[in-house]
Parts: structure tokens; sequence; C-alpha cells
């Protein structure tokens, strides 16, 4: 375990409005990395499918262009941030909002792992000391300050996702939402985010973008008729392309394990 | 004077020989049963002395032993009556004792000596059968089982036709069978379900290849309806299966009176507030429980996930073994429990979740809570998960699907082809799954059941070997992964 003081911390964090006093390290990665350029991907922890796969997805696409993913370890969004990183081979950095030896929530235990052995498990409390809610907040304005972009995948309406846009915004940082239906709560904070003038993101590429990264090149995007189809239940792609449910389920699996499309509760999305 | 009639008593689904002693000795009237009878065991006690009296026979006068033998053996329920009744008639010399050891027996006697059904009939006849007797008295009503059971059913209404008949002095007319005659099948046609063509395909895969389903999705979308369409699909039981079956339904007295033989898979739905001993058996009178009652069968749980975690995880060993042993200080008793399981859930709690038209209000640990009900050792033994989402109303206008009768053939067809040699993987499909392994994180018994289910689905297409398509096709029937993290 490595402890960073004031001075030793990375700049855009030293940068804000009350940097924490000192930041407690964990895992495997150099801690130059939280020097990285880096972007954050919260949301809410009970989300849905397609704010799962969009996360999923956000996290692969920005670790494979060689940015750090900053998220908060949290189920839902951040988890599935996490995920999309280390499934890159990319690095992913989590802020505990709890003692530095603690992985919570416990479900997480493992993933907390995986990252440790790559990358960086990051928090301002030592050892032993309890998650409290009064503690997220604060972890999310490092979460915020580590990042030159923060991207809410989805949101309530009074979510702590909100909060760290708010930090972000404050220090003058991108703020991306993504765009959600209007009529789901989930969407709701992110939408009202997108009133106020965040950036709406609609790929990754517009976060490479701002802050002036070249796009890797693309790999051969594969190209099905179903993937035309989808958003689309199975039944539906089966009444729809015409073909019987045998085929359609064989189709989707060779589309899942191409990483082009996946599935949650039932409906299938696409990946890209 | 001493007389002995000859039943048998149930230990689980075993038959135990019991020899009903009588003796009548002179001195004070009493009366006595010894040799380990439960309570309703000594209840026979009134019910015989009024069943003989209510028979016009005569009631001896001085001091009536009944022994149960062998007395460490525990006897329970009300089918001792007949026998004990029968040897006291011999015991006081009003039937003779040679007829009387020439036939098994077994009742309930009603106060006015009419002779009632008990359960288990069909094993105490086999145990008749084993013990070398050709006939068994049974009520009337319980002959069909009894012929099951290959001795020859004696059917007697009443104890004073019993003792005519023991005498000689009545002719009974023998029983006729009545299987052959078709009973009108009131199992539900998969033609009523419109729609929802993944899950229908599904539960012809489960039916082909008796593999254990589950059936996620909200409310409304057809999960429970279509899971109880899983039995007429099913190829009807062979003749091993069903006398199994049948005496499994015997001992929990479930049998109907016309028509004994099951010969369809049996299909048990329990409530989900069911106990753990209503599910695997036991209890004090070591009852099967539904899950052998499902034996050869289907067994549906409704509502999977709000069963109690106890009695969801003692599924794991008859799903394991096909066999639940129930443990007792008196030793152990094996009920046969090899049935197919098919499980219904909602994918969150308020149930709201997969439905495009309403939001699922459930905290993130709310639903972490709900589905860790829910543990991996048990969901590892669902072959094929299925996601129902709510169908679109163009669906629920469409014709009807096709009728179970057509799905059936094919499913017996791809049965028969399972049994005379499966097909096996070629080498795009072994590569296909590798790389699925690789890609998808699945455990080694998650491969297997890949493998199982591919096989099913290259015998339904009746091909000579498991291709890559037909292994595509199985991996999507895999549990998603948002039921495990």
């Amino acid at each position: 375990m490595t402890v960073l003081t004031r001075s030793g911390l990375p700049p855009l964090l030293r940068a804000v409005h009350g940097p924490p006093g000192r930041l407690y390290l964990r895992g495997a990665g150099d801690p130059a990395l939280l020097a990285d350029p880096a972007v954050a991907v919260v949301g809410a922890r009970a989300c849905s499918p397609y704010g799962a796969q969009v996360a999923r997805m956000l996290g692969r696409e920005l670790a494979a262009a060689g940015l750090v993913v900053v998220s908060g370890l949290a189920r839902g969004i951040d988890g599935e941030a996490h995920r999309g990183a280390l499934e890159a081979d990319g690095h992913t950095v989590a802020v505990l909002g709890c003692g530095i030896d603690r992985d919570y929530p416990a479900a997480h235990a493992s993933l907390a792992r995986q990252i440790a052995e790559r990358s960086l498990i990051v928090s301002e409390y030592e050892a032993d000391i309890e998650p409290a809610p009064w503690r997220f907040p604060a972890r999310n304005r490092i979460i915020a300050g580590l990042c030159a972009a923060t991207i809410v995948v989805e949101a309530r309406e009074r979510s702590g996702a909100l909060i760290t846009a708010d930090f972000a915004l404050e220090e003058g940082r991108e703020v991306f939402a993504v765009p959600g239906e209007i009529t789901s709560a989930l969407s709701a904070g992110t939408n009202a985010l997108l009133r106020l003038g965040a950036t709406p993101l609609t790929s990754t590429a517009d976060v490479l973008e701002s802050l002036g990264i070249e796009l890797p090149q693309s790999v051969a995007v594969g190209s099905h008729p179903l993937l035309e189809l989808l958003p689309a239940s199975a039944d539906e792609l089966v009444r729809r392309s015409g073909l019987p449910a045998n085929e359609v389920a064989a189709a989707l699996t060779e589309l899942e394990l191409s990483g082009l499309a996946a599935e949650g509760e039932g409906v299938f999305r696409r990946c890209s | 004077m001493l007389a002995r009639a000859i039943t048998h008593a149930l230990v689980g689904l075993e038959p135990r020989k019991v020899e009903v002693e009588a003796h009548l000795r002179g001195g004070a009237p009493s009366f006595a049963i010894v040799g380990l009878a439960d309570r309703a065991c000594q209840e026979a006690k009134e019910r015989v002395a009024s069943a003989i009296r209510s028979a016009e026979l005569f009631w001896p006068d001085g001091r009536l032993i009944v022994n149960l033998a062998p007395a460490e053996l525990r006897k329970e329920g009300s089918g001792f009556d007949v026998p004990i009744a029968l040897a006291l008639l011999a015991a006081s010399g009003q039937v003779p004792h040679s007829r009387l050891a020439e036939h098994a027996s077994i009742g309930e006697l009603a106060l006015d000596g009419r002779i009632r059904r008990v359960g288990g009939v069909l094993a105490v006849a086999e145990g008749a059968r084993r013990a070398g007797l050709s006939e068994i008295l049974c009520p009337s009503d319980a002959c069909g089982e009894a012929a099951l059971a290959g001795v020859e059913p004696i059917p007697v209404r009443h104890l004073a036709d019993a003792a005519r008949y023991l005498r000689g002095d009545l002719e009974l007319e023998p029983y006729v069978p009545t299987n052959g005659v078709v009973r009108p099948t009131t199992s539900l046609d998969l033609a009523e379900v419109r729609g929802q063509e993944r899950a229908r395909r599904a539960l012809e895969l489960a039916a082909a290849g008796g593999h254990n389903l589950l059936l996620g999705g909200p409310p409304g979308t057809g999960k429970t309806m279509l899971a109880r369409r899983l039995p007429g699909i099913l190829p009807p039981l062979a003749e091993h299966e069903a006398l199994e079956v049948t005496r499994i339904h015997s001992v929990a007295g479930l049998l109907d009176a016309e028509q004994p033989l099951i010969a369809e898979p049996p299909f048990r739905a329990p409530h989900h507030s069911a106990s753990t001993a209503a599910i695997v058996g036991g209890g004090p009178r070591l009852r099967p429980g539904e899950a052998s009652l499902a034996h050869n069968g289907v067994l549906l749980l409704d509502e999977f996930a709000e069963f109690q975690r106890p009695a969801l995880e003692a599924l794991r060993q008859p799903l394991e073994d096909g066999v639940i042993s129930v443990a007792r200080a008196a030793g152990n008793v094996r009920f046969p429990a090899r049935f197919q399981l098919v499980g219904t859930m909602n994918l969150c709690a308020c149930g709201a979740r997969g439905d495009p038209n309403t939001q699922c209000t459930c905290s993130a640990q709310r639903l972490a809570r709900y589905r860790d009900k829910l543990s991996r050792a048990l969901l590892d033994r669902f072959d094929l998960v299925v996601a129902m989402p709510r169908p679109r109303a163009v669906e629920l206008a469409g014709g009807p699907g096709e009728p179970s009768a057509v799905v059936r053939e094919r499913v017996c067809a791809a049965r028969e082809r399972l049994r005379t040699g499966a097909p096996r993987r070629d080498e795009a499909a072994d590569a296909l799954l590798t790389r699925a392994v690789e890609r998808l994180g699945l455990s080694g018994r998650g491969r297997a059941r890949v493998a199982r289910v591919a096989r099913t689905i290259a015998a339904l297409a009746d091909s000579d070997a498991v291709g890559s398509e037909h292994v595509a096709e199985a991996l999507s029937y895999r549990t998603p992964g948002e039921l495990t993290t």
C-alpha cells in the first residue's frame, strides 16, 4: 500500500477546491497511472440492462483508446464500467468511500481483486473505516477530480452520480450525459443534465474528440442482417426476420461471442 | 384359540410382511392390541368391535389379544382393521383358518362393517405376491391397483361378505380390469400459447432432452401457462416407469379407482409456501413429498424465488441422484425422485423488470437480495434458462401456435434418437464450445450443460452430428450473467 500526501497528488486532483489531505493506494498499478488522462463513468446502482450495456461498452472502448476508466466500484453502472475496461485489457481505477482495505460492496470483492491485479484502488480513508452515507459524496469529488471528463450513464433525479457531475462542472471539467427515454425514471437525472447544458454522448468518439485523442483504428465492424433490427427480443427477431427460433438463437450467440450484441432481460442490443 | 392373518406394513414405499395374530382366552372380557401400533392402529379396536357386530357376526367373549408381528416394526394407519377383524373371526371359529392363511388382506372398517379404501394398496399387494400369496382381500375400489401387482384381488365391500367368502358361502364376481379405457385427456394444449417462439422452443428442448428449465420474466407473459403445457408434449411412460409412479401415488392415496395405472408423466405444482418436508418427503409418517410424486414427470415450482431457501436447497440431492433419502433413528427410507424441474420467476422483487411498460422500483440492495435467494449451485442445475419479455399486441392477436400433438411427435422421435445413438460433436462445434468457454467464462458444469443441450438440439434436428449451429443455439439458453452477478 502506498500513501500520497497532498503534494504527491496527481495535478488534476491537486487543482480541485478542497483536495484530499492524503490518498491511500492499493494494487499493482504504478501510482503515476493517476496522472494519465482519465475519464469517469458513473451512474445508478439499480440500472437498466440498457445502462449496463452502455457502461460496459464505454469502459471497454475508452480503455482500448488508452484512457484510464475511473469509477466507484458500486453495483450497476460503476461495476460495468470497470468490467468493460478490464475486458479491453486497459487500466481502471476504483475510488472507495470507505477504508482502503475494504472491498465495498462485498459482492464486488472479486472485481476489486481483478482491478488491484492490474491497476489501482484508491481511497482518502485509512484502513478499517466503515462505509457511511456521507462519505460517498466526498468520494465522488475524488472521482471527478481525477478525470478530465465525467460521463453519467444513467441516474435518477437525486442520484449520487449527479453529485459527481456537479463537482466536475464546478471544476470546469467536461460532463457528458447518455440520453435515455424521457419516460424512464432512470434517465430523469441524465436528461436533466442535458437540459442544463451537458454534452450528449452518442458514441465513445464524442469523448475522445473532446479530449483531442485520435480515434483508434476501428476494427472491421461485423455486419449481420439481425444487427439492423436491434434492439429487440428474440421473439420479435423471429417475427421480423422470418427465420425460425433456433436459427435466430444460434445467430444471436455468434453475435454475442464476437462482441457485437449483448442480451439483458430478454432484449438484445448492439454493443458498439 | 389362536389365528393368524397376513398383511403388509409400509416403510416408505417398501412392504414388510406383518402377521396379525389373534388369541382368544378365557377370562374377564377385554381387548388389547400389541406390537408397536400407532394411534390410528390402536383405534382399530373400536372400529373392529363395531364392525363385527354390525356385520351380524359374533363378538367373542373372553380376553382378546391381537399381536402385530414383528413387534419391532412400527405399524401405522387404519389398513390393519380388516386383517385384525378376520384374525379375530378365525380365532373365534367363525371363518376357517386354512382359507384365511391363503389370503392377504388390507382395508379400513367403517362402524357399519363396510370396508374403506386406504393408501398404499399397490405396494401391499406387491408384498403379498413376494410372500407367495396369490390372492388379496381388498376394498372393492382399490382392486384396480392391487391387480397391477400381479395378484388376484378379491373385491369385498363389507366385512360380512369377507366372512361369507372365506367360509365358501359367497361367490364374489372376479375383478375385471378397466385398463385400456382411455381417460379423456384434460391436458392443456400448446396451441393456446401465442407468440413466445423462443420459450416454446426451449420447452420443446426440455421435453426432448429431459432438461430442467427456468423461465424468467415480468408477470403476465405466459411463464406458468407455458410450463403447465410441458406434460402434454412428453412421451408416455414405459411400463416399469408407470408402475413406479403408480406405487408412489398409491402410498400418497392419490390414485383414481377406475383407472389406477398412471401412464402419463405426472405433473406436480406445489405452492411456494410449501415446507421442506412437503417437497422432499418425510414428516412423522414418512410420506413421499412433491418431488417424489413428480417422479418420472414434471415438478413445477411457480414463483421459484419465493420458495423457502431450505426447501429449494433440499432439492439438490434428488436433482443429482434422482433419489431422496430420509434418515430416521429407525433407519433410512429412500423415495425415488427423478423429476424434471421447471421454475418460473420474476426478474426482480417488484416484478416490473423486463416489462417495457412499467418502471422497476427495486433498490440495488433489494434487487441483489432477490437474486441472492437463488444459490449458484441451484441455478447450475438448470440446463435451459429463458427470459420471456412481454409479448407485443401483434403476437397476441396472431393465430394459434403449433398444437401439442405435433410437438410431442417430434419430441418422441428425438428421444428415440438420443436413446439409440446420441449424435457427437464435430470439429467446428468443439472449437465454438472452447471459444465460448473462454469468452463467457463458463464453468466445467456449465460447459457440460451446453454440450448436453446441443446434443438434444441435434437430435431434434435429426442430425448425425452436433454441429456448431447446435452449440451456438445451446449457448443462448445459458444462465444469464444478470442472475449471477
